[in-house]
Parts: C-alpha cells; structure tokens; sequence
C-alpha cells in the first residue's frame, strides 16, 4: 500500500519533476496570492481550487489528462464567480459559497462514476491531497507553461489590480475597466490554482496561494517586495517541505513516507506565525494589507 | 423506499436539513460561507486521526470542528479573516492528509466522510444526532437576538455591550457542534452545500429573518427530501443532487429577487416613497 501511495520515491527523476513543478507552483502562487490576500478572496482562491478539483475527477473520468479537466472547470468557474458574483464581499462569499457547493456535487457524482467504472478508491484521494511525487513527465510542459502565462498576466496587470483592489471607486473614476480587471484577475487566479491543484492537490494550493502572500503582505513594505518575498517563501517552503518529505521515509513508522502536503502546511504555517514574533508595531504601517479591515460590512 | 433501514435514512437526514438550514441561515447572514466550509472539512481530519488511533469518529470529528472554530475565531482577529480561516483548513486537512497516509485502509472511509454515508445509518446514531441538533439549534435561538445585531448592526451591537467578537466565538462553536454529527451522515463536502444553498436562496425571498428561517429549513428539506428519492432510484450518490439543487433554489431566489426589486422600483418610482433598507 505505501509503495501505491508514493511510487518511485527513491527513484531521483520523480523528485527532480517534484522540485521543477513545485518551483512554478510556488512562484506563480505566491505571486497571484499576494492580491487575492489583498482584495480578500481567499475563499474565492480555495473554491476554484476544489471547482477545478472537480474537473479533474471529470477528466480521470473521461480518460483525459487531468490538467484540461482541471484547467477547464477552475476557468469557466471563475468566470461564473465574476457574473453571478455581486459585487459587495459578503454577497460574493454566498455566491462563491453556491458555485462551490454545485462544483462539489458533481465531483461526488462524478468519483461516485468513477468508481463504478475501475475499483480506484484512491482516486479521491489522490485528486484532492494531490502528490508531488507522481506528476507525469508528458504534463509538466503544459504546467510551466500556463504557470508562467498567469505570472505574465498578473504582472503586467499589477499596477491596474492594485488599484483596483485598493480603492474600486478612484480606479473607475480613473477610468480603469474595473469588472474587466476583475474578470481577468480571476481567470489567471484560475489558471495557477488549476495548475497548483492538479501537481500539489487542492489542499496544497490554497496554503502556497494564501500562506506565503499573508506572510510576506506582512513583513515587506510595498507590492512588488511583498510579491518577491512571498515568491521566496513560497519556493523555500516547497524545498524544504519536498526534502522532509523524502526524508520522512526513514521516519516511523517503518519507512513509510509522510505526505509532502503535510510538511508544506505546516511549513507555510510556521513561516506566518513567526511573523507575530517580529515587530508587531509594522502592523499599524500598512492597514489595507496587513491587518483586520473592518470586517462587516453593514447591508444598506 | 421507506422500508426499515431507509426509514433511518430519512429520518437523519431530515434532522441534518434542519440544523443545516438554521444554521447556514447565519452563516449567511453574518458572511461566515467560508467558515462553514472549513469547519466541516477541516473535522474530516479528526475523523481520519480518530480512526488512526482507534478512537470514536465522532469524537475525532467533534475535537477538530471545535479546535478549527477556536482556531479561526481567536486567529480572526489577529489577522484577515479569510486569512485566517484559510491558514486554519489548510493545516487541518494537511494534519489529515498526515493521518490518512499514516493509516493505510482509508480511500473508502475518505470518500464515504467527504461525501456521506446516507444509506448506511445505523439507527443508534439517530438519537446523538437528534440531541446534538436539538442543541445547536436551542442554542442559536437563544443567541438569536445577538447575532442579528451584531450582524446587522456591529456598532450598536458594541454600544449596547454586546461583544461581537464573543457572540462571533459562540456562533463558530455552535456552528462546530452542529457540523460534527452531521458529517457522517451526509459528508463534509454536503454539509457546506446543505448549509449555503437553501440559506441564501430563503434571503432572496424575504428579509424577515425568522420567515428566512423557516424558508431556510423549508428549502432544505425539500432538497434533501428530493435527492433522497432519486438518489435511491437512480443509485447516483445523494451528495449530487444536494449541490445541484441547493444552487438551483439559490438561483431561482436571485431571479425572483431581481423580479421583485425591479417592480419595488417601479412603485417605488411611481409613489415616491422610500421602501425600507433590505440587506
């Protein structure tokens, strides 16, 4: 059974494929997370990552390569959030709440066909934890490749985002396509939590998406430091979380890898706890990224 | 269909479309959607260690929704919200994912936590889960006047000395408390479908908080009433039609909201006077 759950652990190739992807994943992720943390749609980042979860399974279904399954439902549901979403955070979590909750009925019908058609248990397992271990040499082109398409869209918008996300009302009188934006904000949110989901699973994807941006929104001064060093948390978790977790196989229980999902969390936890170790004046420095905004918003 | 051990089905998952409807009326209301999702799925992870160490699903489940509402509600303040609810599921599920590669025969049991075991309940859980939801319920209804203020309203809510950040706790408690027994019974992943779907759809339809209540509840039923029949007819899994149906009463609440709020427009227009403020 451990041999099923991390093939080739020993062999180098599979961990050298681990590191390249993971190396994108966690760039990408951090980079794109920085604004989601700041425009505040963690949930909407967790969500598409669970949607495109679905699309995997669809896939695994059909017998196409999960990545397209992946790619295709975590777009199409990002552009359903835009649309059904309104515009108000509380009235856009419902929203996200509701394409997220039908997203997940049909990933349980389609594992549930799934399951009819081979006996792969594992397969819910496997879509949602993810491994790093077993990507598929054929996909990781596709991978780095639309990595770098969602890094190129969210720098080039970056100037625009951050308005956006700072203050809507000066970035429409200034002009600026604000829905446009957001739409195409998300599209790219999309692509690199589909493309994080479907290497490192979903769970995984929204800690290298959120954790490392938090962090870093809280330690830098400015966007495009908060970018770099959520980058750099980003990667140095990856690392370290894919070395113990190869490591881990000399651990109890009888060499038996721990799973590198497990060692990133909590790596990606760490990093941001320590952040309430150093320098908790740097707060009050930054409230629109930092700290708590007001958090209800009152319905008027 | 409503032979002996199918009478065990409809009466569990009656009791969970009731505490999911009031429940998720809240969580609607107050904008904690993403905490209902974190909960349920992070008190997947307790039930993966509860079965690791050998321990009772259901206290592995009650240990980690509790931990991960403490979690997210003292974390909550400290930092982003979303943030912090974010942080808390993710080191759950990485726990749990720990848990389930540690101990080996899981895929089933994971599949069956995710999405529920509906027709599979034995009738000695029905009545924990009666009392439990009993409770979560009471509960709410106890903290009902609080919580609206304190959503609706947050600054008087503090003027009048109630402490929105201790009625948010007991909201997450109870919200914990309720999630933990029902997540056998139809899964982590349905709960939140359960919870969101007919909740936001019964506020499209009025404001009146205790008929949104009652709407809430209503709606619930219904669909689990509905995916019940079909799922036993057509052996597709329960989980499906919960989600499909739950986002087709949210979608038929926001036409017949837009319906509504154009012709409120129109009379509003026409007499000129101002209707009342509706969140």
């Amino acid at each position: 059974m451990h041999w099923l759950i991390e093939p080739g652990l020993l062999a180098s190739s599979p961990v050298r494929v681990a590191v390249l992807v993971g190396t994108v994943v966690a760039i990408t992720s951090a980079v794109v997370g920085v604004f989601t943390v700041t425009r505040g749609q963690s949930f909407a980042g967790h969500s598409l990552a669970d949607v495109a979860t679905t699309g995997g399974s669809g896939a695994f279904l059909v017998g196409l390569n999960q990545f397209w399954g992946f790619l295709a439902f975590g777009v199409a549901a990002a552009v359903m959030l835009e649309v059904i979403g309104v515009q108000r955070r509380r009235g856009r979590d419902v929203a996200t709440g509701v394409v997220l909750g039908a997203a997940l009925g049909l990933a349980a019908l389609f594992l549930y066909l799934g399951s009819q058609h081979s006996s792969t248990t594992g397969a819910s397992f496997t879509v949602l934890f993810g491994s790093i271990f077993v990507i598929q040499p054929s996909t990781v082109p596709a991978l780095i490749a639309s990595g770098v398409i969602a890094l190129i869209v969210i720098v080039a918008l970056s100037r625009v985002l951050l308005l956006t996300s700072l203050s809507p009302d000066v970035a429409a009188a200034r002009g600026v396509p604000v829905r446009a934006v957001g739409v195409a904000y998300l599209v790219a949110l999309a692509i690199s939590v589909s493309l994080s989901s479907v290497a490192i699973g979903a769970v995984l994807s929204t800690a290298l998406l959120i954790g490392p941006a938090a962090t870093a929104l809280r330690v830098a001064k400015g966007p495009v430091r908060a970018m770099v060093t959520a980058a750099a948390i980003g990667v140095a978790v990856t690392w370290l979380g894919i070395l113990l977790a190869y490591d881990s196989y000399y651990w109890p229980p009888h060499g038996h890898a721990w799973p590198v999902s497990f060692f990133i969390v909590a790596l990606v936890v760490v990093a941001y706890l320590l952040t309430y170790l150093h320098r908790p004046a740097r707060r009050r420095r930054s409230p629109s990224l930092g700290t708590p905004r007001a958090e209800v918003e009152v319905g008027a | 269909m409503f032979s002996g051990f199918m009478m065990n089905t409809w009466i569990a998952a009656t009791i969970v479309a009731v505490i999911a409807g009031v429940v998720g009326f809240f969580a609607v209301l107050r904008g904690s959607t993403f905490a209902a999702h974190a909960i349920p799925n992070g008190a997947f992870a307790g039930a993966a260690g509860a079965s690791l160490i050998g321990a009772n699903t259901l206290l592995g489940l009650a240990v980690f929704s509790v931990a991960g509402a403490l979690g997210i509600g003292s974390f909550g303040r400290k930092a982003r919200h979303d943030v912090a609810t974010a942080l808390i599921l993710v080191l759950m599920l990485g726990i749990g994912a720990l848990f389930i590669s540690l101990g080996d025969q899981y895929a089933q049991e994971t599949y069956s936590l995710l999405f529920g075991e509906v027709f599979g309940i034995s009738p000695d859980v029905l009545l924990p889960i009666g009392i439990l939801g009993a409770l979560s319920v009471l509960a709410l209804l106890v903290i009902f006047r609080p919580l609206m203020l304190t959503s609706a309203m947050p600054e008087v809510a503090a003027a009048r000395g109630v402490s929105p950040r201790r009625v948010e706790m007991a909201f997450l408690l109870i919200m914990a408390l309720a999630t933990s027994m029902t997540v056998p019974v139809v899964g982590a992943l349905l709960m939140f479908s359960l919870m969101i779907g007919p909740a936001a759809a019964a506020r499209s339809f009025t404001a009146r908080p205790w008929l949104a209540v009652v709407l809430s509840v209503a709606f619930g039923l219904i669909t689990v009433w509905i995916g019940i029949a079909i799922s036993y007819e057509t052996d597709w899994p329960l989980g499906f039609f919960v989600g499909v149906l739950g986002a087709a009463f949210f979608l038929t609440g926001r036409a017949w909201a837009s319906l509504r709020g154009r012709r409120l427009l129109r009379s509003r227009r026409s007499s000129a006077v101002p209707a009342s403020a509706n969140a």
